[in-house]
């Protein structure tokens, strides 16, 4: 019998639309309005939490690898139960943990970080909480994740093993 | 007790499509004649079909909220119209409706088809009871309209109020019989092409149903324009959004096949166009159920997002494709060589060219809909594909195919000369001419602007031309022309000069402009049955000195609660006037919109000129049975 290809040709073609929309079906398509994710990082000027320097934001961000920018004090009790997230995260290669001390007194953060040791690159101090409104915080701790000076993940409260694992998902 | 009438009479119409199967293969093979028992159980089924969606209607009208589909669709100060229309206003209630019509139109298939041969019957109502069975099955399985709760809620949620509308509690109807008008022009082309009973005669039979289909399919595509167009308040009646264009498609193939069907009733060729686009037509509306109600769209139509009843619906139809794929190829014989014997110039040629159109036409709108749900899959990557790539890619196409239009009717069947005429030239020099005075004082791109214009008026002239000299001969068909003529010169002309202000008043400031004033008067509150209105007051002076009132209106459903903005349109036979007025949250200012839409009136009137043409072409056939 001669084989025919026309059919076999329409076959494949619908096999494959079958499969594309049995797949299509799968994605969840309650969009969510994507308000916060994809905004540009504010840039603001910071003083720096160990050396009395004030240095721009954009310095920092500038490279092309992930930023984790956590927000934190040591008088915030839920950031001592994400501490050590941000500690597994710190040995992560592709992201660069930064603090934002929220509000706090530098003797207390210091001895903070010196209990539960110190997972981050940079720490800015924020004394009057205004560099935290920028980055639009609604209060501590909050996570930004940051790719080419986007905000592409925002983590409101603590770090959990879910967001752990998002994270974790992210910048790989 | 209504709820549970409709869900046994559900159950017993599904055990009858088994019955009719066993009946209809013992008649096909032991007897010569058809078995009128057949017909008897296919009455039977429609009976308990029928039963079942009035049990649902009596549900919502007495607001029997122990009914989950009436709990999540209506409401006790819902007026009673929109408790009737809410039945086939949601999910549930829509496929029972698609149902009904589906066994109303195998039956009166059976009714009409005496003179044709038994086995053709036989198959065709074996098809379409193969549809019947699978409608039945998800209807049943995922969707049952008749499901019980307790404890029994003492208020429903209310029907979406921009559902709440005239134009749509009868768009769905409409529609339906078009969409599934065309399953019974699927079942008999599988049913022909098995047997090879495609002929001249059995295009005339099918000719009434195309039509039929053809006609709702135009007019349900209408309704939901003009409701698109008063309700939703972005003033435009087509927006290109995936659930208008699983319509079109649909209308687009079917338009198509009409005209092959209109060949093939004076000689035997495209064969292979009839029964592809039969098949495609119905797998179209299909393909629309599955995207609309699967929730792989987001749109306003998309119903509740349920992966399983898209499952279902995607398997259905994919078995159905496969099958027609199965017998075009393994039993559709070519008769004769078709296109060997067209002669370049004559009808047949003329309507097989814009059957190349229609299919590209086609092809952009299903690549435009399927194709960001594919990259979506592919790549997880998100676009939306909107009416800047349907004009690029329809518009310039539209320049030929509306000269062929014009110029196809006027040629002779099998083979034609350019004897006599010369007139069809003149005619295009005139519209030329007077396309290029209309274009040249405007503000647009000249050249396709002119040409558009000028195809345009072309076929408007001819076809009216044609009304004067062949007076009654194919005056169906010149309607349906015409009115296409008259559509694309209102589209454009509608685009050309239509101007819109948006803008932002308190009450008693005024806008204004070199062309008019605007001025916000005052609201007032009104409370209805089941809304508040706040109505707004605007003055609009022109430069004239005319001054006219419009009056937008906010609406605050009370169940569910939803604002609803009601534009304000004055309509005459120039142009349309149309206001939306919106609430800015928290502020003493409104937003407006306004638009001046010329010709609006002509876009409405000359679909239901096309819808007409087929109308007339109906009675035609009667008339001549």
């Amino acid at each position: 019998m001669k084989i025919k290809t026309l059919p076999i040709l329409f076959i494949i073609i619908f096999v494959i639309m079958f499969f594309l929309f049995f797949k299509g079906l799968q994605n969840s398509n309650i969009y969510t309005p994507q308000t916060n994710n994809e905004k540009d990082i504010p840039s603001f000027k910071a003083k720096m939490f160990d050396i009395d320097n004030e240095i721009n934001s954009e310095e920092i961000f500038k490279n092309n690898k992930f930023y984790l920018m956590n927000i934190w004090a040591s008088w915030c009790l839920p950031c001592r139960d994400e501490h050590i997230f941000l500690m597994k995260l710190s040995k992560q290669k592709s992201v660069e943990i930064i603090g934002l001390n929220y509000k706090d007194d530098n003797k207390k953060a210091k001895k903070f970080l010196k209990k539960l040791n110190n997972p981050y690159k940079i720490i800015f101090s924020d004394k009057d909480g205004t560099i935290a409104i920028e980055w639009g915080a609604y209060g501590i701790p909050e996570t930004f994740l940051i790719y080419d000076k986007k905000i592409i993940k925002k983590i409101i409260g603590p770090i959990n093993d879910e967001s752990f694992l998002e994270i974790k998902r992210l910048i790989q | 007790m209504a709820s549970l009438i409709g869900l046994y009479s559900l159950i017993f119409g599904l055990c009858f499509s088994f019955l009719i199967i066993l009946f209809s293969v013992k008649n096909y093979r032991h007897k010569n004649t058809f078995d009128n028992k057949i017909i008897y159980l296919t009455f039977l089924q429609l009976f308990f079909v029928v039963l079942s969606f009035l049990g649902l209607i009596a549900s919502f009208v007495n607001s029997d909220f122990s009914n989950e589909t009436v709990f999540n669709h209506s409401h006790t100060t819902k007026p009673l119209f929109y408790k009737i229309s809410g039945t086939w206003g949601n999910h549930e209630g829509s496929l029972l409706l698609w149902l009904l019509v589906l066994t109303l139109f195998i039956f009166l298939f059976l009714l009409k088809s005496k003179k044709q041969a038994k086995q053709y019957r036989i198959l065709t109502l074996l098809f379409q009871q193969i549809i019947i069975i699978g409608f039945f099955i998800f209807i049943i399985k995922t969707s049952n309209p008749f499901n019980y709760i307790f404890p029994v809620p003492n208020e429903g949620l209310g029907l979406n109020p921009i559902l709440q509308d005239p134009a749509l509690a009868i768009h769905p109807p409409i529609l339906y019989l078009g969409y599934v008008g065309s399953s019974i022009i699927f079942s008999s082309t599988l049913a022909a092409t098995t047997l090879n009973y495609i002929s001249k005669d059995w295009a005339k039979h099918i000719k009434l149903w195309v039509l039929g289909s053809w006609i709702f399919l135009t007019l349900g595509i209408l309704l939901g324009s003009i409701w698109a167009y008063y309700e939703l308040g972005w003033g435009g009646f087509w927006f290109w959004d995936p659930v208008e264009n699983v319509s079109l498609m649909p209308w687009l193939a079917l338009t198509t096949l009409l005209h092959c069907i209109l060949i093939l009733e004076k000689r035997l060729v495209l064969t292979s166009w009839v029964v592809v686009l039969s098949i495609s037509t119905f797998t179209l509306s299909m393909c629309g159920t599955f995207l609309v109600r699967s929730g792989i769209l987001n749109s306003v139509h998309t119903f509740a997002n349920d992966p399983e009843r898209g499952i279902f619906i995607l398997i259905f139809l994919f078995c159905l494709i496969f099958l027609s794929l199965f017998i075009f190829f393994f039993f559709h014989k070519v008769k004769n060589k078709d296109t060997d014997n067209i002669f370049w110039l004559s009808k047949e040629t003329s309507i097989l060219i814009n059957n190349w159109f229609m299919m590209y036409f086609l092809t952009v709108v299903l690549i435009g809909t399927v194709y960001p749900i594919f990259l979506e899959v592919i790549s997880s990557e998100k676009i939306s594909v909107g009416p800047p790539f349907y004009n690029k890619l329809i518009v310039p196409f539209l320049i030929p195919f509306l000269l062929v239009m014009a110029i196809g009717p006027n040629l002779k069947w099998i083979k034609s000369d350019l004897k006599n005429k010369i007139y069809l030239l003149i005619f295009l020099i005139i519209s030329f001419l007077l396309s290029v005075l209309i274009i040249k004082k405007l503000n647009v791109n000249f050249l396709i602007n002119t040409i558009l214009v000028t195809s345009a008026f072309y076929l408007f002239f001819i076809t009216s031309r044609d009304f004067f000299i062949k007076k009654l001969r194919n005056l169906s068909q010149n309607i349906a022309h015409f009115g296409f003529s008259l559509l694309i010169l209102s589209i454009l002309f509608n685009n050309i000069f239509s101007t819109e202000i948006i803008t932002n008043l308190k009450i008693g400031e005024t806008f204004e402009n070199e062309k008019f004033k605007i001025n916000f008067e005052n609201i007032e509150q009104k409370d209805e049955q089941n809304f508040k209105a706040i109505i707004g007051k605007f003055n609009i002076e022109n430069l004239d000195g005319n001054v006219e009132i419009l009056r937008p209106e906010l609406r605050i459903y009370n169940q569910p609660n939803i604002v609803t903005s009601e534009a304000a349109i004055k309509t005459n036979l120039l142009k349309d006037r149309f206001m939306t007025m919106n609430i800015i949250q928290n502020q003493d200012y409104f937003n407006i919109r306004y638009q001046i839409k010329p010709f609006m009136i002509w876009i409405w009137f000359s679909v239901l000129l096309i819808g007409l043409g087929g109308t007339m072409s109906l009675f035609k056939i009667r008339y001549e049975d």
